[in-house]
């Protein structure tokens, strides 16, 4: 295939599951917010923009940190070229060029997600209609997904898309996790106090993985047993873990189909290894935002390894 | 159905009223049909089109922004018999046209002859010096060419153009189909239409069919687009889809040991046949337009030495000028031997003193066209125009005769279209797709009917408030 539509393809699925991602953040961070005073709502509310890289940008505008103009500068503000809208008009800019590169159901997926949202968010998003527009940034999101799962070809495409969705959620998941290390650590003092209890919480649902994690724990939550859960348990599709074996198995199909592997092969077998092997005392021993800016560089050594190797661009 | 008072000829209605024979099977259905539910399925048909992502680009409106073509859910009919005569008409002209373009670039008999000026060919930048002597493969110019016809009665189709380099619009013959398809399946069952879904896969075939002497293997076609911005990508990227063909752009490309190979994850992988939809001049940087970004620098040399196939070839636009236009009956003859079975529309030729007599003391009642001009921009259409516009133009055609030709302002035939008031006449005209191959000429029975939407307008482009019709040819 073209390097430009393996290009185009990667993207595409890197800013779908860029907005998805983001979507799910704010509907945590909302969710918290809710039950906070306004100052520990403001707090959030930073803590949702340093995780996606906004902070700087919004704080330069002077904006205040209230649940609205974070919502609306994140979702739809026309100057912030990180906003959710742009994230979807990116993928389907993408899709417009690697049109033939994608079934019809993709691109109708793709091309319906962007004019529903666009729709959406064409006016200030209210209090009373966030809820709705956040689950349709999930939803239709989701449903080019489905209509990837569904109506393509395994070939070098479908693992290309896949790569850069793989690659950006465990970038995503990185990144909550970097800016909620701390809530993390495990403190005696904190244990048990409903405070913790709830911004535990918030890192799982921003990743929807607050079902999944009570389900196995039988309802306890533990900071030791999150950290494990979201880095190395491979049953959890948003996992460090889960998203590197799923990538290895994406990259393993390229390197079978080229008859050779790239740099980037290796760089993703001793990420793997590393989160095989490593267990969550280990983690916390060498320091979780050491392991967790290291995983992020590497995981960007890997996207650039891939970018080059494939020749992505001329 | 009601009777519409029109001087023009209707193709559904006859002027007492009674519907015509090509329309009898698809009216007595849509007599039946309740006239709400249709009014729904109009608007939905626009959002199918939106999202299905079928729009084009208007070039400096709301730059970026897409825009649909519209389109009328009343089909235009041509009958089996009617349809025999026109593919009998077009192929005469698309082989003589073929002809007078390696004539052209060969020994210019029909210059020698004295049938046809040489200055038309000196004096036009569409005629391309890079191509003197050189025979494409399989001996083909036009792979893809689009005949727009025009119809004043029961008989009478004339050819208005012919789009030699890159007609367009053939993603709409296709995607107007399967939007009828999709809204009214039964109607399909009551009413025999002769297929035309089958365009790519002979497209794919007829490329292939022209691959070049370096070509070992299954050729590989590709189609050049200038983007995501062009105003037709859709079409590029659905054409190239349709065809399970590569999608590529200038910069995948480029000379790699004498081929054109595309930048792809494994390298560089060579392209037999390009079908490109980027304009002579940016075509290659290193023989016209320098600063051409759209291209392949080199691919010039590499077509030349049989290195590649390019559709259409370069400098098949000598073809379709409006001033070689006029020649075309001689052509048509000068190369066939026979008499053209599709007449031009009159035209006078304002290079010749005479004829601009003529339309400088008939302004008022003439369509004047530039003859390098495209998409009605550079045109005045006389009973419309103001007299402001009117002297203002003249006073162009005085300055430089030879740019122009006129012809009598036509009535075009009218087709209904469904406006919330019911059925109301539109002008039409058609413009059906041939593909040219060393296996033949073939025809796709249908094609692109293009109406113009405001009542009396005679201005069918999409560009300027056109909308488009899916166009039925009647089994036998």
């Amino acid at each position: 295939m073209l390097g430009r539509s393996a290009n185009g393809i990667f993207w595409m699925f890197r800013y779908l599951e860029r907005a998805e991602n983001t979507a799910r953040l704010l509907e945590a961070g909302l969710r918290l917010a809710l039950t906070r005073g306004s100052t520990r709502a403001s707090d959030e509310w930073r803590s949702v923009l340093v995780t996606i890289g906004l902070d700087a940008d919004f704080a330069a505008r002077g904006l205040e940190y209230s649940g609205n103009a974070v919502i609306n500068y994140v979702l739809r503000d026309k100057d912030n070229p990180g906003s959710v809208l742009h994230m979807l008009e990116n993928a389907r800019t993408n899709a417009r060029s690697v049109r033939t590169a994608i079934t019809r159901d993709v691109w109708e997926a793709t091309n319906e997600a962007w004019m529903v949202l666009k729709e959406m968010l064409a006016r200030p998003v209210k209090p009373n209609t966030i809820g709705e527009v956040l689950v349709a940034v999930r939803r239709q999101t989701m449903l080019v997904r489905g209509a990837m799962e569904g109506t393509m070809l395994r070939n070098e495409i479908f693992n290309f898309a896949r790569i850069g969705t793989y690659l950006e959620r465990a970038d995503n998941t990185a990144r909550i996790l970097d800016v909620k290390y701390y809530v993390l650590l495990p403190s005696i003092a904190w244990v048990g106090s409903s405070l913790d209890n709830s911004q535990w919480e918030t890192v799982l649902r921003s990743l929807a993985g607050d079902r999944a994690y009570r389900w196995l724990n039988a309802g306890a939550m533990d900071p030791r047993g999150i950290a494990e859960f979201l880095i190395l348990d491979g049953r959890f599709p948003r996992s460090l873990a889960a998203s590197y074996e799923k990538l290895r198995g994406n990259m393993g199909y390229l390197a079978r189909e080229y008859g050779h592997e790239i740099p980037a092969h290796v760089m993703l077998r001793d990420v793997g290894a590393k989160l095989h092997q490593t267990t969550i005392e280990q983690i916390f021993e060498r320091g979780l935002h050491e392991f967790i800016v290291d995983f992020i560089a590497c995981n960007q050594q890997v996207a650039s390894a891939i970018v080059h190797d494939y020749r992505f661009v001329a | 159905m009601n009777a519409t008072a029109s001087a023009s000829f209707d193709e559904m209605v006859e002027p007492d009223g009674s519907v015509r024979a090509a329309y009898a099977g698809y009216n007595a259905w849509y007599e039946e049909q309740d006239k709400d539910w249709l009014r729904r399925q109009n608007e939905e048909a626009e959002l199918f089109f939106r999202r299905t992502g079928i729009t084009f680009n208007v070039y400096g409106d709301n730059a970026g922004e897409e825009r649909l073509i519209p389109f009328d859910m009343i089909p235009r009919i041509v009958t089996a018999a009617e349809w025999r005569k026109l593919s009998r008409g077009i192929e005469q002209r698309v082989r003589a046209l073929n002809a007078f373009l390696h004539d052209l670039y060969h020994r210019q008999e029909i210059v020698r002859s004295g049938r046809l000026p040489e200055r038309l060919l000196r004096d036009n930048a569409a005629f391309l010096p890079e191509m003197v002597g050189f025979t494409p493969p399989g001996g083909v110019y036009t792979h893809i060419v689009g005949i727009d016809l025009v119809r004043t009665g029961p008989d009478d189709f004339m050819v208005l153009e012919d789009n030699a380099r890159t007609p367009s619009g053939v993603s709409y013959m296709l995607e107007n189909r399967e939007t009828m398809m999709a809204m009214f399946p039964e109607l399909f069952t009551r009413v025999n239409v002769r297929p035309v879904q089958d365009y790519p896969r002979r497209l794919a075939k007829s490329l292939a069919a022209c691959a070049p002497p370096a070509c070992n293997g299954r050729p590989v076609v590709a189609v050049l687009t200038p983007g995501i911005y062009n105003s037709a990508y859709f079409e590029h990227a659905f054409l190239a889809d349709q065809m399970g063909a590569e999608l590529v752009e200038g910069s995948d490309l480029r000379v790699v040991d004498g081929r054109i190979a595309m930048r792809t994850t494994r390298g560089y992988e060579p392209i037999d046949v390009i079908y490109r939809r980027v304009d002579d001049e940016y075509l290659d940087p290193l023989s016209f337009n320098p600063a051409s970004a759209l291209g392949v620098s080199g691919i010039m040399d590499v077509y030349r030495a049989g290195g590649v196939t390019i559709a259409n070839a370069p400098g098949t636009g000598i073809a379709d000028d409006k001033a070689i236009y006029s020649f075309m009956p001689e052509i048509v003859e000068f190369y066939t031997g026979e008499k053209p079975i599709l007449q031009n529309v009159p035209t006078w030729r304002c290079s010749e003193a005479e004829s601009l007599k003529y339309v400088l003391d008939n302004l008022k009642d003439v369509v004047v066209k530039e003859v390098h001009g495209s998409g009605g921009y550079g045109m005045l259409i006389g009973p419309t125009s103001s007299r402001a516009e009117i002297a203002a133009f003249e006073k162009k055609l005085r300055a430089h005769p030879e740019n122009y030709i006129a012809q009598p302002t036509l009535s075009l035939s009218t087709v209904p279209i469904f406006t919330k008031a019911g059925l109301a006449p539109r002008h039409v005209d058609l413009r059906p797709f041939v593909l040219v191959s060393p296996d033949g000429i073939d025809i796709t029975p249908g094609g692109l009917t293009r109406v113009a939407l405001k009542k009396g307008s005679l201005v069918v482009n999409s560009s300027q408030g056109g909308g488009t019709k899916d166009s039925w040819v009647l089994e036998d």
